[in-house]
């Protein structure tokens, strides 16, 4: 131990002495401060006076959601269910202005639910035919229970039923109206004695990747569906009263066409909007026992992508690519330069314990790039938050413990990263061919999954490469019942964020190992 | 004049890496090309001609270890003092290093488009050769190696010049996918050398900049960093 300690002392101090191994930590650093500070960003919240703020709605989980639809209700106080008959679901997509194209989103929703109150936010439980994914339970907003596929047409009708009892609700559905099947039941906590409850419809926002110049952007808008109900039957303690349609969450189009690889860093588009595009408009229709109603919009969780909007604090961390290429070539450099002098020789006197040296080497570089990294990572993400909000970007409120673990993960990437390197520049012996070696295991795979690669190409390189670890600064996860652009770009990555640390610790155990052994095989 | 050339042909020639590079700018290239053209779906029929090209971006690393190498090997050893007392007139020196750099890589480049066209061609069929990005992406490839040297020159140190160009290289297109205002994405775009460079390969409407202008834009850089590193070596001690 006590001859690690003694190496370890020695190894430190062939690091602080030299000049350019300390300036090329605080290089490193500086990278991933200043790029992550330029004002590449742009946004117009609350650049248009008062009002023009982004807030977006709180749901009861206390995330910002998007809650717009089309809402035909009345009142229930106590038990009681709804039954109805869902005989056609058809959609409108954005096209050309003045010429919306006829099409469904796959996560178009038509159906019943019970909610809490009208405003947005509020606690719900719905039991829905979507567009593609067939019958689906939806509550409070991030819970979704699969029920039997399909679809829906006038000669394949789907009947749906909600039942509340207590503070449980229960979703069936039935192809004839007479066998019912159960899709599930949701437990809302704090669902006041009286709620309201009826039909509606909302279709989330189109998106299609398209491929703009270096790497693949997004474009869409607003989408439009139109849901025909009949047989509509109520029972328990329905208050009687007139059937009334809210259009809850309606805004003025801001924003859809063409977005960047990195969204729409712009207002929260609430949905529900009234584009001028659009040849349906949001609103319900009665004739009879028929309901028709038509809604634009999603009851989901808000996330930033192309389908989303505004960003997260991964965004402040872009230059974290930068401050890895310096690191990368220290670790190298770190064991190179004494092969490049000879020193190697006079160190393996000094030191006989050959892996000793090895593991000291690795606990430095490793150490001074982990705390040069969190600090970087902790002051670019703390002051590039105030940056982006200057810019008027959207920005999602990180909770701490995500933002502990970007920091933390940001600076272990680096650390790991270093460690890798510098076991490739032992392997190697030759600084150029372990720089470069280094570089493109680690680096390059993160730098064409974002530009160049197709989605699924790219997706494949973060999940086994080194660069997977970059997963650790993903801020918002992934919904599977939120139709969006999960790309790198869109800052979502492949892996879990401690899964891609585990593949980049993988790479650098194997490296290392290999390092310690040709280390002792070998001559200096 | 030719008696340096010859001087320098014989060093490249005869250092053990030189093959193995040359090679590995090949595989690389037609590698990854295959790799890519392997991909099928949404967002990869846009530019099939670019997408067979992609190996590029792979083999512009191994291009500039090589260009590197030429003169920062000889920092590394110490051999550049002898190389300057045998030819003591050193942008000479620089110029036949820069001679023999460029045909060395011409030579390797030609059949890794080429093999990278093919491939593209064989998994794709669909898709047309287009000589423009061919032959542009093999003038790419050399003047890549032509920064690395003026890097070298000037860095007089091979790991620290590696690693600058390879940020260089690689850096922007990262910061271009994040910076979300358009007119400082197009700018930036412009400016950069491989974002520009790689222009020529685009075969759709590219509205940022023309695939020559682009190319002009890193012969530029790859001429401004020979100035850098001739201006240096003429005044500086090796």
């Amino acid at each position: 131990m006590t001859a690690y300690l003694r190496a370890l002392a020695a190894e430190w101090t062939k690091f602080r002495t030299m000049r350019g191994w300390v300036a090329a930590v605080m290089i490193a650093a500086a990278l991933i401060v200043g790029l992550g500070l330029l004002p590449g960003l742009q946004g117009s919240c609350g650049k248009h006076g008062p009002g023009s703020e982004c807030v977006a709605p709180v749901g009861p989980g206390g995330e910002e959601v998007t809650d717009s639809l089309t809402f035909v209700h009345q009142a229930l106080t106590g038990d009681g269910s709804v039954t109805v008959r869902l005989t056609g679901l058809t959609g409108e997509l954005p096209g050309e202005p003045g010429k919306p194209r006829s099409g469904l989103v796959p996560w178009a929703k038509a159906g019943l639910i019970v909610r809490g109150a009208t405003t947005q936010g509020a606690t719900y439980a719905a039991v829905m035919m979507t567009g593609s994914h067939g019958v689906r339970l939806q509550y409070d907003f991030v819970h979704d229970v699969a029920g039997r596929p399909g679809g829906v047409s006038a000669d394949a009708p789907r009947w749906l039923r909600l039942t509340r009892s207590g503070d449980t609700l229960t979703a069936a559905e039935s192809t004839d109206g007479t066998a019912w099947t159960t899709v599930g039941s949701a437990r809302l906590s704090g669902l006041p004695a009286t709620v309201e409850a009826g039909l509606f419809v909302t279709s989330p926002q189109h998106t299609e990747e398209v491929d703009v110049g270096l790497g693949s952007g997004a474009m869409g808008g607003p989408s439009h569906a139109t849901g025909v109900f009949d047989r509509l039957a109520l029972a328990g303690g329905w208050q009687g009263d007139a059937w009334k349609t809210d259009v809850i969450g309606a805004q003025v189009e801001h924003g859809g066409g063409a977005g960047g690889p990195g969204g729409a860093p712009d207002a929260p588009v609430a949905g529900g909007s009234v584009g001028p595009a659009a040849g349906r408009v949001s609103g319900a229709e009665r004739e009879g026992d028929t309901f028709r109603l038509t809604g634009s919009g999603d009851l989901a969780p808000s996330i930033p992508g192309a389908a989303g909007v505004g960003v997260t604090i991964t965004s402040t961390l872009v230059g974290t690519f930068a401050g890895l290429i310096v690191v990368v070539v220290l670790g190298a450099v770190f064991v190179t330069a004494e092969y490049r002098r000879g020193l190697i020789r006079t160190t393996f006197a000094a030191a006989p314990h050959r892996v000793r040296l090895l593991a000291a080497k690795a606990t430095v570089v490793g150490g001074v790039t982990f705390v040069a990294g969190l600090v970087a990572a902790a002051v670019v993400v703390s002051l590039g938050q105030d940056v982006l909000r200057d810019n008027g970007v959207y920005l999602h409120p990180a909770s701490t413990a995500t933002e502990v673990r970007v920091v933390v993960g940001t600076a272990a990437l680096l650390a790991v990263a270093a460690v890798l390197a510098l076991a490739f520049g032992t392997v190697l012996r030759l600084g150029v061919t372990a720089i470069t070696t280094a570089v493109v295991v680690i680096v390059m795979p993160y730098v064409l999954a974002m530009t160049v690669l197709p989605t699924a190409a790219g997706q494949w390189l973060l999940r086994v490469s080194p660069a997977a670890a970059f997963a650790l600064q993903q801020a918002s996860p992934a919904y599977p019942q939120v139709a969006n652009i999960y790309t790198p770009a869109n800052g979502y990555f492949p892996l879990a964020p401690w899964a891609g640390l585990a593949v980049l610790a993988a790479w650098a155990a194997v490296a290392f190992a290999a390092a310690a052994v040709v280390l002792r095989k070998r001559d200096a | 004049m030719i008696d340096i050339v010859r001087a320098e042909w014989t060093k490249l020639r005869t250092s053990p890496g030189t093959l193995a590079l040359l090679v590995g700018v090949i595989v690389a290239t037609v590698g990854v090309s295959a790799a890519a053209s392997a991909c099928s779906g949404t967002g990869c029929d846009a530019d099939l001609p670019k997408l067979g090209l992609t190996g590029v971006q792979l083999g512009q690393a191994v291009v500039a270890i090589l260009g590197v190498l030429v003169i920062g090997h000889e920092y590394g050893t110490g051999m550049v003092r002898v190389t300057l007392t045998a030819m003591p007139r050193r942008l000479h020196v620089l110029a036949a290093k820069a001679a023999v750099l460029a045909a060395v890589v011409a030579v390797a480049a030609v059949p890794a488009v080429a093999g990278a066209v093919a491939v593209s061609q064989l998994m794709l069929p669909d898709h047309n050769v287009v000589l423009r990005p061919a032959v542009g992406s093999v003038l790419y490839l050399v003047l890549v190696a032509l920064l690395a040297l003026g890097t070298a020159t000037a860095f007089r140190s091979a790991a620290a010049a590696i690693g600058t160009i390879l940020a260089v290289l690689y850096a922007l297109p990262i910061v271009l996918a994040v910076v979300t205002d358009e007119e400082w994405r197009d700018r930036l775009r412009r400016m950069g050398p491989s974002t520009a460079g790689l222009a020529v390969q685009a075969t759709t409407a590219d509205a940022v900049t023309g695939p020559w202008k682009g190319l002009g834009v890193l012969a530029l850089w790859a001429l401004g960093a020979l100035l850098v590193g001739a201006v240096l070596l003429h005044r500086r001690d090796a």
